[in-house]
């Protein structure tokens, strides 16, 4: 069966340093996989050339049979590889549900200009997709409450709510427990993993914790100094010897950095 | 727009158009130049939503006006129709071609390039004599369908069509700010980053707006074209464009109708400002503006609204 | 060749002019991030202020080198207590707001200060020709040049030069150079940014009053003066990149350049042409020659 994503030879670099270099992984459809590596390691960019931010220097990127390296991001997204974000990248000055909506519209959003400026922004279908996805994350007690005021983890999940609102096939997950506390990071990932499952979408995530990493990771891809030094089951992954010197190691020290 | 506030513009309208013959002659000529003017802040309106201002927004005015006074002093054609029709689509065609430009910038940068480029067109005007330099050119009365009325009776013409005009942008407005492109305002100021990612680009949505708000500005200037019957080349300079961005941020993002009210007052307070203290009309002006943004930063229209979210069936 | 001669010397007194009242603008932006529409205003303050000082002066038949001192010292001291005025009395009410709130703000200001103007000096114009006469011509081979116009542009030079060491080599130009940077870690580090605002300010608006009193002898004091060199400022900042002092200078020398060129070559393009040269410049550096970008992280 062909993978859904796969990654050829990527390489990014920003002048002289190398931020990515030869990377290549192929993902089977419906697979999750855990990314780690401490910061600086090249996972964000990773996950930024594979969702269009930024344009890879060397290296094919093919989602399924197409050829989207070096594609616009948006272009990307309708094809159907979304991402959510280390910060939640939402509206602050919008109520939950009209992010919702904004997100759902854009979503069934046909690429014409007329079109786009006559057809109501609430129509049926996109209040009821809103509802449908404030229901599946969970997040309806917020629905009327202005994001600037939401606690963090309600802000995690709408920006991941609005990811899925165009029922990607791949989504990204970069750091979807950052900003979280130790105790709501297993609910929160409890709610966003049975979500993604539902609608069958084919998850990669960044994540800190090994612990989370252990409990909802089919795969582990390990990175260092810009490229992946192992990739495997996580049990298998997290055992490398050279992942836990040069991260498992960094990761107790983050932590105690943070605590 | 709400179906009250629908209910009470076709109400204002009925009552405008019912009591024109009844008003002086120079309550009508103001009012017809401050809806015309009014159509250009609605375009102002549409951008400010998304957080833009354009200080050349005098641009399109001016080429709305400018192709009027060319037209028919060039073929003769004095039909309004005709006339309104080509002023807003020279001004529309601009703006898509500047907008490609244009779509790409923000804040202060949008407002600066918007700037040089209505100073490009105010270089070329007052410089060109063919255009009647910096003193303009008179334009010919306007004529209805073959019709041809005069003195007060052209006036009132002038007027009905600027009431008409602007009850049908106000309705096509009312339809945009409801759709997929005009609902998305408040985001594009909100987060850029979240829409591109969502699979929309936000310069493409910019870019429309531009346009709209370039036609506006075309029919708007045609408008004031006809009315005033002399086009020059201050149509075209910065200071005219301050001027509408003033009635845009007195009138605020909030309501359609308030652009038209805010233009009225706008027009109303220069006019008796410059009767009775001529030299210091812009000091009230100014003044007003200034209290305005500072104590009431959603607008006057703001106060005369209650507050209620999601209005104008947007998202905030 | 003589046509080349007088593009460039009307070209450098134009860009000297332009770059006196554009570091104000610049200085304001840089430091507090406002794109500071009254400084249009202060430019003509300063301009009537001298014209009125100059008046008072040569009439009374003092020594000329008195005149050009005195004429600088009004305006200057006009300027200062205009700037202070605005910032401590309106701006200061609008700091945290949109950048582009504050150009409104600023707008308004300047809707006040024309007024203000006419209240103050009426609406006729002023002549303050004297000091331009008292500086008499320097003749170049084939060309006369105004005593006046080499002055003006050896005073641009010599502010060009005074601002860079003040910027680089002082204390409170190094703080000002903190600031301009990060402000945040400049309040951190306990750099009074408040107090360091209400300076920049009004150094600002010291700036752009000076460049109106340069030009008073220069010009036909008169109602609009700082409607037009306001644009004119911001095509110069526009261009060079605003916040950046070295983006004036350059900016100003373009403009000045490009305009004097069209003058003696194309005149019917004069004005077509600064703005025209703003436009390309901001096509392929939207941010000016002289700015760093700052792409956004995600």
């Amino acid at each position: 069966m062909t993978p859904i994503l796969s990654v050829a030879g990527l390489e990014k670099t920003f002048g002289s340093v190398v931020a990515a270099r030869d990377i290549t992984i192929d993902v089977p459809a419906e697979q999750t996989v855990g990314i780690i590596g401490a910061n600086g390691a090249g996972k964000t960019t990773f996950v930024n050339m594979v969702t269009g931010h930024l344009r890879p220097s060397k290296g094919t990127i093919r989602f399924g049979d197409k050829d989207i390296t070096g594609m616009a991001s948006r272009d990307i997204t309708r094809l159907g590889i979304s991402r959510s974000f280390q910060v939640a990248q939402i509206f602050p000055s919008l109520t939950v549900f009209e992010n919702m909506c904004v997100a759902a519209a854009i979503a069934r959003d046909a690429d014409g200009i007329l079109r786009r400026a006559f057809t109501p922004l609430r129509s049926g279908q996109t209040v009821a997709e809103a509802e449908a996805a404030i229901e599946l994350f969970q997040i309806g007690s917020y629905r009327e409450a202005r994001v600037a005021t939401l606690p963090q983890g309600i802000r995690k999940l709408l920006d991941i709510a609005m990811a899925v609102a165009g029922w990607p096939r791949i989504l990204l997950l970069d750091e979807p427990t950052s900003g979280i506390s130790i105790e709501e990071k297993f609910g929160l990932m409890d709610v966003v993993m049975s979500a993604l499952k539902s609608r069958r979408v084919t998850i990669l995530f960044v994540e800190h914790d090994m612990e989370i990493i252990g409990r909802y990771a089919d795969r582990v891809l390990a990175f260092y100094d810009g490229t992946i030094i192992a990739d495997g089951p996580p049990a298998e992954a997290l055992a490398n010897e050279r992942v836990q010197t040069l991260i498992s190691g960094t990761k107790l020290r983050t932590e105690a950095a943070h605590a | 727009m709400t179906n009250r506030s629908t209910l009470i513009g076709a109400l204002a309208f009925l009552v405008l158009a019912a009591a024109a013959p009844a008003l002086p002659p120079w309550l009508i000529s103001l009012a017809t130049i401050a809806f015309a003017h009014a159509l250009v802040v609605l375009g102002l309106v549409i951008m400010w939503r998304a957080g833009l201002v354009s200080f050349g927004q005098a641009l399109y005015y001016a080429v709305g006006a400018y192709c009027v006074a060319l037209v028919s002093r060039f073929t003769g054609i004095t039909d309004a129709f005709v006339l309104i029709v080509l002023g807003g689509l020279a001004a529309g065609l601009l703006a898509v071609l500047v907008g490609f430009l244009l779509a790409r910038y923000r804040e202060i940068f949008f407002a600066m390039l918007s700037l040089a480029m209505s100073m490009i067109l105010y270089g070329v005007l007052v410089k060109t004599e063919a255009l009647g330099s910096t003193d303009g050119f008179n334009v010919a009365p306007a004529t209805f369908l073959g019709y041809a009325p005069e003195g007060a009776m052209l006036n009132l013409a002038l007027f009905w069509l600027v009431l008409v005009l602007s009850a049908l942008a106000a309705a096509a407005i009312g339809v945009y700010f409801r759709s997929v492109a005009g609902a998305i305002a408040v985001p594009v100021r909100d987060n850029e980053i979240r829409i591109e990612f969502l699979g929309l680009s936000v310069n493409r949505l910019i870019h429309l707006k531009l346009v709209i708000a370039g036609i506006l500005g075309g029919v708007g200037g045609a408008l004031a074209a006809m009315t005033i019957s002399h086009v020059d080349p201050n149509m075209a300079y910065w200071t005219t464009s301050g001027g509408f961005v003033f009635v845009t941020i007195l009138a605020g993002a909030g309501s359609i109708a308030a652009a038209f009210v805010g233009s009225f007052a706008f027009e109303m307070l220069r006019s008796i400002a410059v009767a009775l203290l001529p030299g210091a009309w812009q000091l009230i002006l100014g003044s007003v503006l200034l209290i305005t943004i500072l104590f009431v930063p959603d607008g006057l229209g703001s106060l005369f609204m209650r507050k209620t979210r999601g209005k104008e069936g947007e998202p905030a | 060749m003589l046509t080349a001669f007088a593009i460039v010397t009307d070209g450098l007194v134009y860009a000297a002019y332009l770059f006196v009242v554009a570091i104000g603008l610049t200085l304001i932006f840089g430091v507090m991030k406002i794109l500071n529409v009254a400084h249009g205003s202060f430019y003509a303050f300063g301009a009537y202020g001298a014209a009125t000082a100059v008046g008072i002066y040569f009439d009374r038949g003092l020594p000329d080198a008195g005149g050009f001192l005195f004429m600088i010292l009004v305006a200057m001291a006009i300027g200062l207590v205009i700037g202070l005025v605005l910032e401590r009395g309106i701006l200061r009410l609008a700091y945290g707001r949109d950048e582009v709130v504050i150009v409104l703000i600023t707008y308004a200001v300047f809707l006040i200060l024309e007024d203000m103007l006419i209240l103050i000096w009426g609406t006729g114009s002023l002549a303050a020709y004297q000091p331009l006469v008292a500086a008499g011509n320097v003749e170049v081979g084939a060309l006369i040049l105004s005593g006046y116009d080499i002055g003006l542009v050896i005073f641009a030079g010599l502010l060009a030069l005074g601002g860079s060491y003040a910027l680089n080599y002082t204390r409170p130009g190094r703080l000002l150079t903190v600031v301009i940077f990060d402000r945040e870690t400049a309040a951190a580090f306990g750099i009074n940014v408040t107090l360091v605002y209400t300076a920049t300010f009004a150094l600002g608006a010291i700036l752009g009053a000076l460049g109106g009193a340069v030009m008073a002898p220069k010009i036909a004091v008169t109602l609009g003066i700082g409607v037009e060199v306001i644009v004119l400022a911001f095509a110069v900042v526009a261009i060079g990149g605003m916040g950046s002092m070295e983006g004036a200078l350059v900016g100003a020398l373009i403009v000045g350049l490009c305009r004097a060129a069209a003058v003696h070559l194309v005149p019917q393009i004069e004005l077509f042409v600064i703005y025209g040269v703003m436009a390309l410049v901001l096509i392929f550096r939207p941010h000016g020659l002289f700015s760093r970008a700052e792409p956004r992280k995600i």
